[in-house]
C-alpha cells in the first residue's frame, strides 16, 4: 500500500492520497502540470517536503537505494549507460525471470545484445521495462509507459501493468492516454496547468 | 655559479614579441588586445613582486614566514579554481573543496619531497619548500580544476541515465561511476602526457632554470626527475579527492542528483 501525506513536488500544492496494493492510480493533466515532477518525488529523486509510505514505512526511515528499489520510477525516456541494455541490468537478475518479462513484450532475447543506439524507440521503452520490473518493487510509478509504442506493443504494456496489479504492486500511471487510463486505472489524479488545483475521482 | 644576468632593457626587448599576439588579435578581430595586456601586465607584476617577497622571505629564518606564504598560494590556487568553475558547483562548497585538496595535497607531497628525499638543513628553508610547493600546486590546480570542470560537464550531459540508475536503486557513487572515471582520468592525463615527452620535446622550465644559473646538468636532470614524481603523485592524490568530493557536491545525502 502507498501512502501519500502532504507531498508537495515542485509548486504543486500538497497532495494526500491512497493507492492500495494491486490498485493504479492515473494521473492526468496537461504538460507541464507536474505530473513528472509528483513521480520523482515519490522515487525521492528530487527534494520535496510531506511523507510518502510503502506499507506504514516512510522514505527516509530507509536509505535512498532501498527506497528505490521499493519504489521504482521508470522515466518516460529511458536512459542508458552502458553500449547494450544487458549491462544495464541488474547483475544478479533470474534468467527465467528475465526470459518471461522479455516474451511477455515480445522482446527478443537478442536485443539485449544490440547496441543502445541502434534499437528502436519502442524496443528501448520495452527493455526499460522490463529493467525496472527484474528485482519486483513494490510500487510502480510509470511516466507514459506507452508514449513510444504502436498498438500491439501498448497492448503487451498494458497486459504486463495488468499483471503487475494482480501480483500486488500498487502503480502510479501518468498518460495522455484516456482510453488506456479507463483501461487500467481504478482512480484517477488530474493536476491542472496553474499547477495547485488538483481533483481526484473514481473513472 | 655564473650567468648573464638581464638588464631591464633586455626583458622590454622580449616584450616586443607580444606584438605579434596583439598583431594577430588585431587581424582577425579576436577581441583579446585587452586580456593580452592585463595577462602581460599581471604577469610581470607578479613575477616582480615575487621576486621581492621570496628575497625577503629567504632572508629569514623562521619557518613562519614560509608557511605563510604558502598558505597565501594555496588560496591563490583555490580562487583560480573557484573561477574557472564558476556557476557549475555551488562557491562555497567548492572553494571548501579545492582549498582542503590543495592544502592536503600540497603539504604532504612538499614535506615527503623536502623533508624526505632532499632533506635540506633546515628541512623547513624557504628555498627549497616554497619553489616545489609551487610547482605541484600550479599542476595540482589544474588537475583539480580538470576533475571538477569533467565531472560537472559529464553529469550534465549525462543526468538522464545517471538518474536511471539513482532511480534502480544505484548509489550516488554507483549512478556516478562513468564520470567519475572519465574525470579522474582528465585530471591524471596531462601528467602522464608530459612524463613522456619531457626531455625530448620539451625542457621543463625549473631545469633550464637551473643549467642557465650554472648548474651541471646531470644534477639538475636528477632534480627534475624528482619533481616530475612529486607532481605525478600529486595530481594523481589530488585528483581523487576532488573527484570524491566533487560527486558529493553534485549529489546530497538522499543520493539525489542536485545540479546547479
Amino acid at each position: 500500500m502507498l501512502r501519500v501525506e502532504r507531498l508537495q513536488a515542485g509548486k504543486l500544492r500538497p497532495l494526500t492520497f491512497e493507492v492500495a496494493d494491486g490498485e493504479c492510480l492515473a494521473v492526468e493533466g496537461p504538460s507541464g502540470s507536474g505530473k513528472t515532477l509528483l513521480l520523482r518525488a515519490m522515487a525521492d529523486l528530487d527534494p520535496a517536503p510531506g511523507q510518502v509510505f510503502v506499507d506504514g514505512v516512510e522514505r527516509h526511515e530507509v536509505s535512498p537505494p532501498q527506497w528505490r528499489r521499493l519504489v521504482r520510477y521508470c522515466a518516460a525516456e529511458p536512459a542508458w549507460w552502458t553500449d547494450t541494455p544487458r549491462g544495464g541490468l541488474p547483475p544478479k537478475a533470474s534468467a527465467e525471470k528475465l526470459n518471461r518479462l522479455l516474451v511477455s513484450l515480445d522482446l527478443d532475447a537478442g536485443a539485449l545484445d544490440r547496441p543502445v543506439a541502434v534499437l528502436s524507440t519502442g524496443e528501448r521503452q520495452r527493455l526499460a521495462l522490463v529493467r525496472a520490473l527484474l528485482d519486483e518493487p513494490k510500487v510502480l510509478l510509470l511516466d507514459e509507459p506507452t508514449g513510444a509504442l504502436d498498438p500491439q506493443s501498448t497492448a503487451l504494456v498494458e497486459e504486463l501493468i495488468r499483471f503487475q496489479m494482480l501480483a500486488g504492486r500498487s502503480v502510479v500511471l501518468v498518460s495522455h492516454n484516456a482510453a488506456q487510463v479507463k483501461r487500467l486505472a481504478d482512480a484517477r489524479l488530474v493536476l491542472s496547468s496553474a499547477a495547485n488545483a488538483t481533483e481526484a475521482s473514481a473513472p | 655559479m655564473s650567468y648573464v644576468p638581464l638588464s631591464y632593457l633586455d626583458l622590454v626587448l622580449a616584450a616586443t614579441l607580444l606584438i605579434a599576439n596583439g598583431a594577430i588579435s588585431w587581424a582577425f578581430r579576436l577581441g583579446l588586445e585587452k586580456s593580452i595586456a592585463i595577462a602581460a601586465v599581471r604577469m610581470v607584476i607578479q613575477l616582480a613582486l615575487i621576486g621581492i617577497v621570496l628575497k625577503l622571505i629567504f632572508a629569514q629564518t623562521s619557518p613562519v614566514w614560509t608557511a605563510g606564504f604558502a598558505v597565501i598560494m594555496v588560496a591563490a590556487a583555490t580562487l583560480e579554481i573557484a573561477g574557472r568553475l564558476n556557476g557549475q558547483l555551488p562557491t562555497w562548497p567548492l572553494m571548501g573543496l579545492s582549498g582542503a585538496t590543495l592544502l592536503f595535497v600540497g603539504t604532504f607531497v612538499t614535506i615527503f619531497g623536502v623533508g624526505f628525499v632532499i632533506t635540506p638543513t633546515p628541512w623547513y628553508g624557504a628555498r627549497y619548500i616554497l619553489p616545489i610547493l609551487g610547482m605541484v600546486m600550479g599542476n595540482t590546480m589544474t588537475a583539480v580544476a580538470l576533475v571538477l570542470d569533467s565531472l560537472s560537464e559529464a553529469a550534465r550531459r549525462e543526468r538522464g541515465a545517471i538518474e536511471a540508475r539513482l532511480a534502480l536503486g544505484a548509489t550516488r557513487f554507483e549512478a556516478l561511476s562513468g564520470p567519475l572515471r572519465s574525470a579522474l582520468r582528465t585530471g591524471m592525463m596531462p601528467m602522464l602526457n608530459s612524463m613522456a615527452t619531457t626531455g625530448i620535446v620539451a625542457l621543463p622550465g625549473m631545469m633550464t632554470g637551473q643549467i642557465i644559473a650554472g648548474a651541471d646538468p646531470i644534477g639538475a636532470a636528477k632534480y627534475q626527475v624528482l619533481i616530475m614524481f612529486l607532481i605525478a603523485g600529486a595530481t594523481a592524490l589530488a585528483s581523487l579527492l576532488a573527484a570524491v568530493g566533487g560527486v558529493m557536491l553534485l549529489t546530497d545525502a538522499r543520493h539525489r542528483l542536485r545540479l546547479m
